[in-house]
């Protein structure tokens, strides 16, 4: 018995096996013919994504999964999120698990190239920095050293930490945990001198305290941490929709085009191209294979890239992250859309 | 010697002495203490220590324990509560999380308004396991029946499931009842549909294709039956055939004829929907109910005199076994994508309860290997010597015993295998433990809160197991006592 079911599935793997790899699919038609967007984003992160006690998930991210879904589905309901942990979110998306993953993910070389995935944009310009107690009574990263400091395992936090003492010359201590919530719980709990993680988290955390002002985030920020949706290589048509859905959001936080005033500039914006990008001239939408009104939707979904992020994680926010790196170019950020023409 | 004689001795007493009260110390608490806690100086230094741990302990907890507040919506309202109630300072427990988000914990992403269909398969699950468990005594079967009846009617009127179903729950208990009063078999007649049913009703789309998939077996045996008695020896490949014939051809569009015919349907639920204690019970309860019978198979394979046999199934053990369950977890979550063709939809828990199973069964193979190997020489040789075959041998006086020799580890095998659920929290499943706590903590409101979910979520798996260890230590004691 054993020996016939021992060798039936291992038959049934060598025959699956071979048809993997099949085809390397077209993501489009499989969203479009599915009717609904598989969205891989976090399992939980304060402000980025986040399920409600009803399961509706919000979020930072999750509005870029809504946005796509508006432009490819004209419904921003239809996706569905799984959730995937830092071990698995580039194998789900490179397995076809998931079409498309907006889960706060660094975009690295290796991650870049050697993974064979594609990051479609930047939607949050990030870094690592230093939370203390105010206790301490230190004012800089630099004064640092010797400190014990709690630090996430597994992940780049840990490698950019060791490069920095390393640069600086100073020594410390990891303290390691697996997890956020861990993470502060020994912090609170003085196992560590100093908690480090992106900075965006950080700020998350000390707005959580009982009494944030008895913590300074350090000015030093020791690493890029630019964070994207990413898609599979290879799928480049698939790549462009989520790219340049990115940059209709964040383009149309430029020309000033809102969810309350867009169905106003739509029919009569003077600017050429707020009129491209919303479809009124020309015809962008058919040469990624959408329709004309594919930008329109998705900047309706929630908003323009200042919109949702003022709604999820701004200074309006519990978190209350400050636009920083993240303004538009012309306040002095990093926020560029390409030209729609 | 001879002043023992009668003659020889001055007196003897004929009364009996009335009884006297024992010495004060040898009574009561007193004694008991003497006995148990204060025997010696050393059991008494220890009696101290332990009294010393147990009062830090709760001189520790006591205050945030009894400090907790339950009517709260944030982490920030409950500091407030407890600054205003308690003073400055003061650290509470705050339970709001567990009153804002207990279905979560117990359900996941179940949509609320299905939360009657888990529950429904909680309350079969107890009347298709009881008179499985409990198949000797009527007293307790009736009173299991009773007791967890009433847990699941309980817990239909916590989840405020629609009247319709908890009236056919107390309807389906009330015949339960009766059944086991008057007829135990038929009880098992239910237990033998239970997967089907509990299928259907978790994971909802049509009933006929879990049917279908069932009639599969009976597909097997049919054929199995229609092979002629001189070619005996293909009976059993030609039913494996015939039954693989029908999952793979047959059994899809037969249930999809019968679909339109009767239709049977319930709203599909995704398996990422599901989590929580509900997740935990899916993979823990299937793994439970097929990790042994392929356990006893692997078991009786290891010690099979047929080479192959016995060669596949150490590997088979050895590997598993050398392996750790997080490997498995991975193999099921990220592996298993790169074999099957793109856009294959292998259901997540469904590989995961196939690896959790075959970890399990490895486990329980080894110690039901070890209920083998106890059991005398002698025994195998009366089987041989009465003329029994040898499945007869193994069914009829092999088995029984050596099963009851390997039930604490068996069970301790399942209990072991339910608490490892909680690992797929580490492939992106909700777990009770880490999964759902995780995306709790990520709404603001709650970020912050750490060791209430622990407790809550840790005293449901102290009932749980603790009922299983109770349950193998009643089946112990019913066993043994059958054998005096």
């Amino acid at each position: 018995m054993t020996r016939s079911v021992f060798i039936g599935a291992t038959a049934a793997a060598a025959m699956l096996a071979g048809a993997g790899y099949a085809a390397e699919g077209d993501t489009l038609a499989d969203v479009t013919g599915r009717d609904q967007l598989i969205c891989g984003v976090n399992a939980g992160l304060v402000g980025f994504a986040s399920p409600d006690a009803n399961g509706n998930w919000t979020g930072f991210d999750i509005a870029v999964c809504k946005a796509i879904a508006a432009a490819v589905l004209s419904d921003p309901a239809k996706v569905k999120y799984v959730p995937t942990t830092g071990q698995t979110r580039f194998t789900a998306l490179a397995s076809g698990e998931v079409d498309v993953l907006a889960r706060n993910s660094t975009w690295t070389f290796s991650r870049d190239t050697d993974l064979t995935l594609d990051f479609a944009g930047i939607n949050y310009y990030d870094g690592q920095g230093f939370m203390v107690p105010r206790s301490l009574g230190v004012s800089s990263a630099k004064e640092l050293d010797g400190a014990t400091i709690c630090v996430q395992t597994g992940t780049t936090t840990e490698l950019n930490l060791a490069d920095y003492f390393n640069a600086n010359n100073m020594s410390y201590q990891p303290v390691n945990i697996d997890s956020n919530a861990e993470g502060e719980q020994q912090y609170m709990a003085g196992a560590c001198d100093a908690y480090t993680t992106d900075a965006s988290g950080l700020a998350a955390t000390r707005a959580a305290f009982a009494s944030p002002s008895d913590h300074i985030i350090l000015p030093e920020i020791i690493s890029k941490e630019p964070l994207g949706p990413v898609v599979r290589h290879g799928d480049n048509n698939w790549g462009d929709i989520v790219r340049w859905t990115l940059y209709a959001l964040i383009a149309a936080e430029e020309y000033g085009v809102t969810s309350a005033n867009i169905e106003e500039l739509a029919s009569n914006s003077e600017n050429p191209e707020v009129q491209r990008l919303l479809g009124t001239t020309g015809d962008l939408g058919a040469m990624i294979g959408l329709d004309a009104e594919w930008a329109k939707r998705a900047i309706k979904a929630g908003g323009n890239y200042g919109e949702i992020f003022a709604k999820t994680i701004g200074e309006e926010t519990p978190i209350g992250l400050a636009r920083g790196l993240n303004a538009q170019w012309t306040q002095g950020g990093l926020m560029y859309a390409m030209p729609f023409r | 010697m001879s002043e023992m004689h009668a003659e020889s001795v001055a007196y003897v007493r004929d009364t009996m002495l009335p009884p006297a009260a024992p010495p004060n110390q040898q009574l009561g608490a007193l004694r008991w203490l003497r006995v148990n806690l204060f025997s010696g100086w050393f059991n008494t230094v220890l009696t101290l220590l332990g009294l010393g741990i147990i009062w830090f302990l709760f001189d520790h907890f006591w205050p945030w324990l009894s400090h907790s507040v339950w009517k709260a919506d944030s982490v920030q309202e409950c500091r407030e509560i407890i600054a205003a109630r308690y003073g400055e300072g003061a650290t509470g427990g705050c339970f709001g999380v567990i009153r804002e988000r207990w279905h979560q914990y117990l359900f996941g992403f179940y949509p609320r308004a299905e939360y009657w269909r888990p529950l429904m398969t909680l309350g079969l699950l107890f009347i298709a396991i009881t008179p499985v468990l409990f198949s000797v005594n009527p007293a307790i079967r009736r009173w299991v029946l009773a007791v967890t009846g009433l847990i699941t009617l309980l817990l239909m009127g916590v989840a405020e499931v629609p009247d319709w179903a908890v009236l056919l729950m107390w309807a389906l208990i009330g015949t339960a009842l009766l059944l086991g009063e008057y007829a135990p078999q038929r009880l098992l007649i239910f237990t033998l549909f239970y997967p089907v049913v509990g299928v259907w009703f978790l994971w909802g789309g049509s009933l006929w294709f879990p049917l279908m998939l069932l009639a599969g077996f009976g597909v097997g045996y049919l054929a199995t039956r229609l092979v002629p008695p001189r070619h005996a020896g293909l009976a059993l490949p030609a039913g494996i055939a015939a039954a693989l014939i029908w999952w793979l051809f047959l059994a899809g569009p037969v249930a999809g004829l019968l679909g339109d015919l009767a239709p049977a349907r319930l709203r599909v639920i995704d398996s990422n929907e599901f989590g929580g204690f509900l997740l935990a019970m899916v993979i823990g309860v299937s793994g439970i109910a097929m990790s042994l019978p392929l356990g006893i198979v692997l078991a009786l394979a290891r010690r099979s005199d047929m080479f192959l046999i016995h060669v596949f199934a150490v590997i088979f053990i050895e590997f598993i076994r050398g392996v750790p369950l997080i490997t498995l977890l991975f193999v099921a979550s990220l592996l298993l994508n790169y074999f099957l063709p793109p856009g294959t939809n292998f259901d997540i828990i469904l590989r995961v309860i196939i690896m959790v199973t075959i970890f399990a069964a490895a486990y329980m193979a080894e110690v039901i290997r070890g209920g083998l190997a106890a059991l005398p020489r002698g025994q195998f040789e009366a089987a041989d010597a009465l003329g029994l075959n040898y499945w007869q041998a193994q069914r009829l006086i092999v088995l029984p015993q050596a099963l009851k020799i390997s039930i604490p580890g068996i069970v301790g095998t399942f209990i072991g295998m339910f608490k490892d659920t909680t690992l797929v929290g580490l492939i992106g499943l909700f777990d009770p433990l880490k999964g759902i706590s995780d995306f709790v903590r990520s709404n603001f409101a709650w970020k912050g809160i750490y060791w209430e979910p622990f407790i809550f979520v840790g005293a449901i798996f102290f009932v749980i197991c603790f009922s299983m260890s109770r349950y193998s230590m009643y089946l112990e004691r019913r066993l043994s006592r059958e054998h005096r």
